[in-house]
């Protein structure tokens, strides 16, 4: 187990080294970030100070290899535009983002396994039908197109909810929504897989016959069993969530983490750009990691695999 | 995504699906406006964003003041100023106005942020904006000596829309960031403007409170509403739903089809106003690209025959749009169109370019980075003439990287000069020989260097017009259009647009 952990741990670091190479190679290949931080109308005086001023006018391995020198002494500089420590900015913002997936994956946890549950006790009935239904809509729905349809009952029509910001709870009602609904038809499928399988066993054939409640053996002893990769399932998502909460955050302006990504690439904020980058994929990371040890732990053949 | 709120939010507007804009700003006398663009740092030295113009003129005050109405330059910090030479202007100073922190105004401010913003070493944004001055002295404690760098007639643009005054020492107290390099921007903003900050929180809001010890006699006027702030609002149909619900009193940036369906509604007010951002299609006279029709002028002047710019702008940009036919915003000190123009003639396109040996037409690659259906527009009319245009649409600065190296055979681009009513911001600029210059004409930079650094009125503009005509006649710039914005804000607020692009919130009121 123990060389397990530390050739999952090398490679973690390896995936976290190779994206954020990627992401700087990435940001030169979209042009000269000294131009888009100067902005539209700079002149070219104006951007040869920006880029002497920051550095740019260095090779970009320099660059690169000045960023990791810092960043492993946890020092991710200066935010360009901010103006602010990148390592603050990022804590700043972090919890928005959290709260909004965390609100998203208790969403979607609530919707897909009691509906993939049901789904599994009655196979091809119109509750499955109900549940493929929903499943099939959130995987091909845009993000955007449902969020944007929900502003328009519950924020414009019926001046329910709050339309932009994160001063409350209710601020997240709709971005969690959106953002969750689109995870809910894997946990559901693989909820319902997962039960049907469990249900079939020889194990539940002896509960039952032992003269165990339905629910009891429904709760107790099938899910209990089922729902261990679905966990798996989830944390990866969760770490989907953080990153991929760009558009979400974008259509009802909250101030998180996916903004912050979104607007530090439109003006080339090198040094905030390479830390989101970086912080989200060592949440990924290590989410994946922790799936991976308890996946290992359930199933010792995978440790020797 | 853009388009498919709207139509819904009219409909059901025109409906009565909902009621009225709630009179959350009026209620609260708070205004609240709305870009897509984030404000971290209120500096307009260290942001050169738009929005930043528009918060100087609300937290500062520039030496001088440019009446929009008469286009002539007023006291506003300095009383009266003279040139001493070509070189030197000499300015006296108001009595009386405070900093928002208290602090008495004086000759030590000037100079003070005179010298801080021209060395190059404090890392300002808009270098360019400053750095046609050297120094600065103080002659008495209400009068000051500005030493330029070179002769700029255009100096007075600059000192009224691009130089904020901040208090002596404002500065000093920049805290170091982790690079080792004083933070400038991190200081809290401390001007004497109408508005003075309050709070901002990155991302999210800036919010200025009025000042009310603002000088009552400040061409600026006396400041009505009670807090301004501004809101980082990235989505343009979250904007829409929020000012129609009361969240937001003014938004713009609205794309024509939008304006114009809520204008419909009733329910707000749309105008459509003229700004200083000009488009244009620059040609790649020298054959750099690789493609080298562009080097024949009959080529260039069947492109400029063949695209109809009356049309583009009257259906595509909007009714405050104008075609322009020289390579400057006809608002801007020394620009002219009393130049060779190009009419719509799409037969005398097809014949120019069977002169120029090219019967059946040729196909090249169009670049640009804004308003992609505007260049369709202009693509869509070469065909009309048998030129196949491939476009190649991209981020602005991967552009101008492009541009800079000569790989782009047309490249459809716009300006905005940073607002300033000069045809230096904008011709001298591009046709002075730089990276930018297309043609790099002897001539045409003779001519602007003339108008550059000559203090006689009527001497520049001859000399631009001189310079314009060159440009226009040898097409090396298609002029196309000014740009127009569309903006829409609530039926409570009193506001007038105005044509430099930089909305005076100061002056605005409540209905």
């Amino acid at each position: 187990m123990v060389s397990y952990v530390l050739k999952r741990l090398g490679i973690a670091v390896l995936v976290a080294v190779t994206v954020s190479l990627i992401t700087f190679s990435m940001i030169y290949l979209s042009g000269d970030p000294a131009v888009a931080l100067a902005g539209e109308t700079a002149t070219e005086e104006d951007i040869e100070q920006i880029r002497r001023y920051y550095g740019y006018d260095r090779p970009i391995l320099v660059q690169y290899a000045d960023w990791l020198f810092r960043a492993v002494q946890g020092d991710f500089g200066q935010s360009h535009y901010l103006k602010k420590p990148v390592g603050d900015v990022i804590f700043e913002r972090l919890p928005t983002t959290m709260m909004l997936g965390l609100c998203a994956l208790i969403f979607a946890l609530t919707l897909s396994i009691p509906l993939g549950v049901l789904a599994a006790i009655r196979p091809n009935s119109l509750i499955d039908r109900v549940a493929l239904t929903i499943a099939v809509v959130g995987q091909a729905m845009p993000s955007f197109w449902f969020a944007l349809t929900m502003m328009l009952w519950f924020g414009i029509y019926w001046r329910l909810l709050p339309i932009t910001g994160s001063a409350s709870w209710a601020n997240f009602v709709m971005p969690s929504i959106a953002l969750g609904y689109y995870i809910t038809p894997g946990v559901m499928r693989l909820t319902r897989a997962g039960m049907m399988e469990v249900l079939s066993a020889d194990y539940i054939r002896t509960a039952r016959a032992k003269g165990l409640r339905p629910i009891t053996v429904l709760f107790k002893h099938a899910l209990r069993n089922a729902i261990i990769p679905v966990v798996s399932l989830a944390a990866v998502q969760f770490g989907f969530m953080l990153g991929g909460s760009i558009v979400i955050e974008t259509i009802f302006a909250i101030n998180g983490l996916g903004f912050l990504a979104w607007e530090s690439i439109q003006r080339a904020d090198l040094p905030m750009m390479q830390a989101i980058v970086l912080v989200l994929s060592i949440f990924y990371i290590v989410l994946t990691f922790l799936a991976d040890m308890l996946n290992a732990w359930l199933d010792p053949r995978i440790r020797v695999a | 995504m853009k388009h498919w709120l709207t139509p819904a939010v009219a409909l059901a507007a025109a409906a009565g699906l909902w009621s009225a804009p709630a009179l959350a700003g009026k209620a609260d006398d708070t205004l609240n406006w709305a870009t897509d663009r984030e404000v971290a740092v209120v500096d307009p030295y260290y942001n050169n964003t738009r929005e930043l113009v528009v918060m100087g003129h609300l937290g500062w005050d520039a030496l001088l003041f440019r009446n929009l109405d008469t286009g002539q330059y007023e006291p506003l910090l300095a009383t009266s100023w003279e040139w001493i030479d070509n070189v030197t202007m000499e300015l006296e100073l108001r009595e009386g106005v405070t900093f928002h922190d208290g602090s008495s105004f004086g000759s030590e401010d000037v100079v003070y942020t005179i010298n801080h913003v021209v060395n190059e070493d404090n890392g300002v944004l808009t270098i360019k904006n400053v750095n046609w001055m050297k120094s600065a002295e103080a002659l008495g404690p209400h009068k000051v000596r500005i030493h330029l760098a070179k002769p700029f007639p255009a100096a007075e643009p600059y000192l009224s829309n691009a130089v904020f005054i901040v208090p002596e020492g404002h500065y000093d107290s920049a805290p170091a960031g982790a690079d080792g390099k004083k933070d400038f921007g991190a200081v809290s903003p401390v001007g004497t403007g109408p508005y003075k900050f309050v709070e901002v929180k990155a991302g999210e809001y800036v919010l200025w409170e009025k000042n009310g010890a603002y000088f009552d006699d400040s061409p600026k006027g006396t400041p009505q509403i009670g807090n301004v702030r501004f809101r980082t609002i990235k989505e343009m149909n979250t904007q829409l739903a929020e000012i129609l619900t009361g969240g937001l009193d003014w938004i713009w940036d609205v794309p024509k089809d939008q304006a114009e369906r809520l204008e419909a509604t009733g329910q707000v007010t749309v105008e459509n106003a003229k700004t200083m951002r000009v488009s244009y299609m620059a040609f790649d006279v020298d054959g750099d690209s690789g493609q080298d029709f562009f080097t024949k002028k009959k080529v260039r002047q069947a492109v400029a025959h063949a695209i109809d710019r009356e049309s583009l702008t009257r259906n595509l940009v909007g009714p405050a749009s104008v075609v322009i036919h020289s390579a400057c915003h006809p608002d801007q000190f020394g620009c002219t169109q009393d130049v060779p123009k190009w009419d719509y003639d799409p037969a005398k396109a097809k014949a120019l370019l069977a002169e120029a040996g090219y019967p059946d037409g040729f196909e090249f690659d169009i670049y640009a980075y804004r308003q992609r259906e505007f260049t369709e527009a202009v693509i869509g009319d070469l065909a009309k003439v048998g030129i196949k245009a491939n476009l190649t649409f991209l981020q602005y600065r991967a552009l101008r990287d492009l541009v800079w190296e000569g790989k782009t055979p047309i490249n459809h681009m716009t300006w905005g000069s940073n607002s300033i009513p000069d045809v230096s911001a904008i011709t001298s600029h591009f046709f002075s020989g730089g990276r930018d210059d297309p043609a790099k004409d002897s001539e045409v930079i003779a001519l602007l260097a003339e108008g550059d650094t000559t203090t006689d009125p009527v001497a520049r503009e001859e000399a631009y017009k001189k310079a314009l005509a060159k440009v226009s006649g040898e097409l090396y710039w298609l002029p196309m259009f000014t740009y127009a914005k569309y903006y829409v804000f609530s039926k409570d607020l009193n506001f007038q647009t105005t044509s430099d692009e930089i909305p005076r919130f100061f002056a605005a009121s409540w209905n």
